[in-house]
């Protein structure tokens, strides 16, 4: 009895989806896909029910050779009203439920776990009390996680389709959502407003991570500098400190030069004289980011003196040198 | 068989005669008597060959997209080829071909008729229209060549002001300008239809169509206002950096949303009412049978017409609106399920008892009662708060819209073509090649869309390049079914051509329509009728009678003798 009991719950908390709708991971999901259900299943009825009476009018009421149109009424107000009222009843119902629901969904749990979230033209930033940041979004199962979220650049929105999330990220403005996870694994994390080129690639994971693991893993990443090798740890920090909006690495200028090839390399300085990159000068362009600019550039590098740790700045250093072999 | 003639020229018997009979087609010749014409249909049919060739940029568009959508990675294209592809194959179906579609071309060469008219009430601003129409594709040819635009036709800020491509502007005063075009003819509409109505036609002895094109006209007229503003603003801010909608300049993105939706929802209604009035005279006039509920159809109109101001806000459920405000969104956008189901009742009610006939425009329009049913059924779950914050931007909504505007507007486009082609040029079609193309749109068009259903049911985002795996299979019989309707659209363009040059004269009621533009002769006089026509209820069609020799419909007193 108990057996099945929590095999109905549990397949009403998840489902590893239909030909409709993929696996459900979520708490309110259940009730979305109920209504999803419901209303699938109303309109095939009246479909079928329309469908079905114009393909027997077509066959009963076809011309033919010697027959006519028969005579019958050309109105008749009660069947009018019939058929006015039933769908006006049935969509009350169908708008009621469905805002139920959706309060559901937008009134997060007081006790959330919060995430700050940035969008940015084409990744996600996902940013742990801690402090720490991640380019994939990592939560606790069974534990409800309220994501505050906002854009650098133009408007992005966040899609969890496993979770039947979506939000749309404004620059300008914070917008929340919240969810709780009900199983571990990882899902597919989707940007779903157009965001111009690289908007198909704005995809990153839900990663769940079961009962006591998440701490764990929060832990162990927010020491990545200590666990990775430097040059991984320094990539890492040029994608989630910024870096990467303003200095490509593949060669081309951006709002900054790209740092192809920089490590090493004679840089014409703005005033007429160069310089030899090395680990001094990239130290300074950090931190002082005005004592030297660069010849051709506008002096916009915002100054990273006191948000940025000496072992971070080693990382980098190491991360560039990998980018002149 | 009659054994008098009709006073009414008619085709078949009498054709040597006709075929040197004047007509607005042969009346006066050369490109300059068309460009300068002030004759209805004229510049109906010159919108018509503007349209299509519109019709046939933004399908082309759609096949080499769907192509690129064979497998998840490249194919064809890069990433930005394919944004700017989407981009135009929305905007100009949209813009050049839909809106303008079934009012401009259609309405244009049979609204005058219908109510006995010589022609509309402003025939030099109805002309100015279609060059207006003219210089907004211009400036869509010309944002092409300055670099594209990549904004999505709906022109999101600040993506679009902050867009890398300079074809954003051109394309943009393109779509103001259009704008213009519409409101002229809606305008030109109304008066019209409020002033020139034959003695006799009441409001309710016009054919329902014309009552498709009086409610689209009002939203026109009412809405594409706010359209104009919008996109000037929009020009204001990218070429002057004054902040409107881009919060750096301290602007708010979501206002132009709201803007945007208060002109382009009413104007899916712009798209598919005419399309309704369409369905209104097809069932009727190939089932034999007076439409049911005349009134309910009309007033019906005139209520999505007016629904439709009140429901911008359900594009925008996930924008961050207020939660009250999605709410009443959603309240309001379930109204306008009502009149459209009701229409949908009274078509079926209408085949009730009748005689009906398969001839083409009869199979478009029973297709048409088949898709639109599935578009608006599904229509339900994206009014539905909780499952809309699912199927948001995704191929779900690209499946209902498809279903809506191409199963409900092109096909009722389509079936409104073949039903007034022979009154427009005086020819008959193949009626066996029309069935077949019917049928390879209608398969074709189900294969290619309803895949989209699931697959965006399953999370497949919209305007995406690249996919993640387990898309491919929907996504591979949708480019299939998408080729089947090209070869569906190309067979059409074959026959109707060949009509043209080869066809059977057409008779001057082919179908035995009772509505006053199967009064006069096909092609019509350049003043409409030759003969005051006979004003009555346009779906009685008991005094009509098929006439073997001509191969068209006569009028026939009580004692079934023509009249
Ligand atoms: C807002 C854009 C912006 C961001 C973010 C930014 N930079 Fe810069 N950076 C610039 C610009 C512009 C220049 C050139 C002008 C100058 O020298 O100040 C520059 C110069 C540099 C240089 C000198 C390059 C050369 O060719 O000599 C280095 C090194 C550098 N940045 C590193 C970084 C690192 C590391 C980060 C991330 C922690 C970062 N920048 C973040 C804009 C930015
Ligand atoms: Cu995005």
């Amino acid at each position: 009895m108990e057996f099945i009991l929590s095999f109905v719950t549990q397949s009403l908390v998840q489902s590893d989806g239909d030909f409709w709708l993929p696996p459900r991971r979520s708490t309110y999901a259940v009730e979305i896909d109920w209504m999803f259900s419901f209303i699938l299943y109303l309109s095939a009825f009246f479909f079928a029910l329309i469908v079905g009476l114009m393909v027997w009018f077509c066959i009963r009421y076809r011309a033919r050779e010697g027959g006519g149109p028969q005579p019958s009424p050309s109105h008749n107000l009660k069947l009018e009203l019939v058929w006015t009222i039933i769908p006006l009843l049935l969509v009350i119902a169908i708008f009621y439920e469905g805002f139920r629901g959706f309060m559901r969904l937008s009134v997060p749990p007081q006790n959330a776990y919060n995430i700050n979230v940035t969008g940015q033209k084409w990744k996600w930033l996902f940013s742990y009390p801690n402090g720490y940041v991640d380019e994939a979004l990592h939560v606790p199962v069974d534990r409800p996680v309220r994501l505050t979220m906002t854009s650098e650049d133009v408007i992005h929105s966040l899609y969890i389709p496993a979770f039947r999330l979506k939000k749309d990220v404004v620059p300008g403005r914070y917008h929340t959502v919240w969810f709780n996870a009900t199983a571990a694994g990882e899902y597919d994390l989707f940007c779903a407003e157009f965001c111009g080129k690289d908007h198909s690639n704005m995809i990153t994971k839900a990663v769940v991570h079961p009962p006591g693991e998440f701490e764990k893993w929060l832990e162990d990443a927010s020491n990545f500098l200590a666990k990775m090798p430097p040059h991984e740890a320094g990539e890492k920090l040029y994608k989630v400190r910024g870096c990467a909006q303003c200095h490509s690495i593949d060669g081309k200028a951006n709002t900054g030069p790209t740092f192809k090839g920089l490590m090493g390399h004679e840089v014409a300085l703005k005033g007429g004289t160069t310089i030899v990159v090395d680990e001094n000068y990239i130290r300074e362009s950090i931190l002082e980011p005005n004592a030297k600019v660069v010849a051709g550039f506008q002096p916009v590098m915002p100054t990273f003196k006191g948000r940025i740790k000496d072992e971070e700045i080693t990382a980098i250093i190491e991360y560039l040198k990998t980018l002149t072999e | 068989m009659a054994t008098q003639t009709s006073t009414i020229p008619a085709g078949g018997l009498a054709g040597a005669r006709d075929s040197a009979e004047k007509n607005y087609l042969n009346e006066s010749k050369g490109i300059l008597s068309w460009l300068t014409t002030l004759d209805h249909k004229r510049i109906g049919v010159m919108y018509l060959i503007c349209i299509l060739g519109a019709f046939f940029l933004g399908g082309m568009s759609a096949v080499l997209l769907r192509t690129e959508h064979l497998s998840g990675t490249p194919n064809l294209m890069e990433a930005d080829a394919y944004n700017k592809l989407f981009t135009l194959h929305g905007a100009v179906m949209i813009f050049l071909f839909i809106i303008p579609g079934i009012p401009a071309a259609l309405g244009n060469f049979v609204l005058p008729i219908m109510l006995g008219a010589k022609d509309v009430a402003f025939p030099r601003l109805n002309l100015c229209s279609w060059y207006l129409w003219v210089i907004g594709a211009v400036c869509a040819l010309l944002s092409l060549l300055l670099g594209g635009f990549d904004t999505g036709w709906t022109f999101y800020t600040p993506y679009s002001t902050s867009s890398p491509f300079q074809g954003v502007i051109p394309i943009v005063t393109g779509a103001f300008i259009l704008g213009f075009s519409s409101i002229f003819t809606g305008l030109n509409f109304i008066v019209t239809i409020h002033k020139l109505r034959a003695p006799g036609m009441g409001w309710f002895k016009m054919p329902l169509f014309l009552w498709g094109l009086y409610s689209t006209a009002l939203i026109q007229v009412l809405a594409t206002p706010v359209l104009g503003i919008t996109l000037l603003l929009l020009i204001v801010e990218r070429a002057l950096g004054v902040g409107i909608f881009d919060p750096a300049l301290g602007g708010d993105p979501v206002l132009f949303q709201h803007f945007f939706w208060f002109y382009s929802h009413p104007a899916v209604y712009i798209m598919i009412v005419p399309a309704m009035g369409v369905i209104s005279e097809l069932i009727s006039v190939f089932s034999r049978k007076h439409i049911f509920s005349y009134q309910f159809i009309a007033y019906s109109s005139i209520a999505i017409a007016a629904f439709g101001f009140i429901v911008w806000g359900h594009h925008m459920f996930t924008s961050g609106q207020s939660e009250l405000m999605n709410t009443i969104f959603s309240l309001l956008t379930f109204s306008v399920a009502i009149p459209s189901a009701i229409k949908v009742f009274n078509w079926t009610a209408t085949m009730y008892k009748g005689s009906i006939v398969f001839k083409t425009p009869q199979l478009y329009a029973l297709s048409f009662l088949f898709l639109f049913g599935i578009g608006g059924l599904t229509g339900l779950f994206l009014a539905t708060l909780s499952t809309d914050i699912h199927l948001h931007d995704t191929y779900f909504v690209v499946a209902h819209f498809h279903y809506v505007m191409f199963g409900g507007t092109v096909i009722a486009f389509l079936g409104a073509l073949h039903y007034w082609w022979p009154k427009m040029f005086g020819k008959m079609y193949n009626e066996n090649w029309g069935r077949v193309a019917c049928l390879l749109i209608f398969i074709g068009f189900n294969m290619t869309f309803f895949t989209q259903f699931a697959m965006g049911s399953q999370g497949m985002p919209r305007r995406y390049f690249n996919y993640t795996e387990g898309y491919t299979t929907y996504h591979v019989v949708s480019t299939i079914g998408s080729y089947i309707m090209a070869v569906g659209f190309f067979v059409i363009a074959g026959y109707l051509y060949y009509s043209l040059i080869r066809g059977r004269k057409a008779p001057d009621n082919p179908w035995g329509g009772a509505s006053l533009e199967w009064q006069t002769s096909s092609p019509p006089p350049v003043e409409n009728f030759k003969k005051d026509p006979i004003v009555g209820d346009p779906y009685d069609f008991s005094n009509l009678k098929y006439d073997p020799a001509i191969g068209g419909y006569v009028r026939v007193d009580a004692q079934g003798v023509a009249s």
